[in-house]
């Protein structure tokens, strides 16, 4: 049993690696990975999503999401070219709570959309 | 004076903070704590008893996201009651598990509390057949009759359009032979505006939530029922400052004559975000 230990921890670490790479796209149901953002292209929804990701997520993952030590970067290929919006607002609703991101199904949806609006910009 | 120093420093020390709490005096919503965040809360209730005097009890409360799906909560009670003394009433220690990983129609959250308390004023629940006769003695008297209990809750909260909408059902023994009681309440609430606004501002709508809560007994395991419990119901309201400061308030109406006629509550909440990297040399500031 002892010699298993070993093996197990492995096991978990690989587990945890791979819900850190973005394991949690496969779970988004089809519905809500083409959901679309309803302030897409609108500039006020991105300077509205700034102010809401300032004071609820820039703690974690920086204020330019640049990430932190602990807590991934938002400016990552995944979030900015692989992940639909859908797929973020997913996340944002459901969080990923056994990878430490909180659900965020507190925010009124139209803030969740203002956020992902942002993060959308951030790379152009 | 040391204790209101530390406090000042710390509200002027910590950087964009964020808050979004419910109006909710009694009842909890199924949304935990961030993890590693630090809520510091004080709860008061003010109210007087038919034929007794006005009291004004309180809570102090350490809320700590343990983790995304697990909250912990430490709180100091006491209270004054006019004409009488003013007292330290006790600890309570809550923990709050959220057992689904994702939001659902309807989510769940299990609570268990342990708490040793005595003559407490700050009404945090309603179980049983507490009410008016509670209030009545002199704390002297009051302060003999030791509450070391074990509290259980189901919290039920859903989101939907805006809207909260959380129920708890609650059942409490006291660690002597006193037989299980039993309590309900429920909320609703919704911000005033749900996007949010392109430049920041103080006072705009959606810093303000709005909603209305109701809770009471349902008697014990012997006497289950409306008989001889006390109900309350009220609008609530709380505005969040862009520093993370809430400010709640919420007028209560007892809703029978075993009930205190008039509550009117009151609450402040600050929340540190990731507490402990406060204390990491270089930590993510």
């Amino acid at each position: 049993m002892m010699r298993r230990i070993p093996l197990l921890l492995l096991f978990c670490a690989l587990l945890a690696r791979g819900a850190a790479d973005g394991s949690w796209m496969a779970h988004v149901p089809a519905k809500d990975h083409d959901k679309t953002n309803p302030f897409q292209g609108q500039t006020t929804a991105i300077e509205a999503g700034r102010n809401v990701f300032l004071e609820h997520c820039a703690k974690c993952h920086g204020e330019n999401a640049q990430g932190t030590k602990k807590r991934p970067a938002l400016r990552s290929e995944r979030v900015q070219q692989r992940a639909t919006p859908g797929d973020l607002h997913w996340l944002l609703l459901n969080g990923n709570m056994k990878k430490g991101m909180p659900s965020w199904a507190k925010l009124p949806d139209p803030q969740l959309w203002q956020v992902i609006s942002y993060l959308k910009s951030i790379h152009e | 004076m040391k204790p209101i120093a530390l406090l000042v420093a710390v509200f002027s020390l910590t950087p964009l903070l964020a808050a979004q709490e419910r109006p909710y005096f009694v009842t909890y919503s199924h949304e935990m704590e961030e993890p590693g965040n630090l809520e510091l809360e004080m709860f008061n209730a003010a109210g007087r008893p038919p034929g007794g005097n006005l009291f004004f009890g309180s809570n102090i409360e350490f809320e700590y996201g343990v983790t995304a799906w697990w909250t912990s909560e430490f709180y100091l009670d006491g209270q004054s009651t006019l004409n009488d003394s003013t007292i330290f009433t006790g600890f309570r220690w809550e923990n709050r598990v959220r057992p689904l990983m994702r939001e659902h129609w309807i989510n769940p959250v299990l609570y268990a509390e342990f708490e040793d308390t005595s003559a407490d004023k700050a009404l945090r629940e309603v179980v049983g057949h507490d009410g008016v006769p509670d209030f009545s003695d002199r704390n002297a008297v009051a302060r003999r009759d030791k509450e070391r209990e074990m509290e259980l809750k189901l919290i039920l909260g859903s989101n939907y359009r805006g809207w909260n909408i959380s129920e708890n059902i609650i059942a409490e023994k006291n660690l002597s032979n006193d037989p299980w009681e039993f309590g309900y309440a429920w909320a609703v609430s919704r911000p005033l505006r749900l996007a949010a606004s392109a430049h920041k501002c103080t006072f705009c709508a959606e810093r303000f939530q709005a909603g209305l809560e109701m809770y009471g007994g349902l008697g014990d395991r012997h006497s289950f029922g409306l008989n001889q419990t006390s109900h309350y119901v009220g609008p609530s309201i709380n505005w969040t400052a862009p520093n993370g400061t809430t400010l709640s308030f919420s007028p209560q109406f007892g809703l029978n004559d075993y009930s205190i006629p008039h509550l009117y509550r009151f609450g402040v909440s600050y929340e540190i975000e990731q507490f402990l990297s406060y204390f990491h040399r270089g930590g993510d500031r």
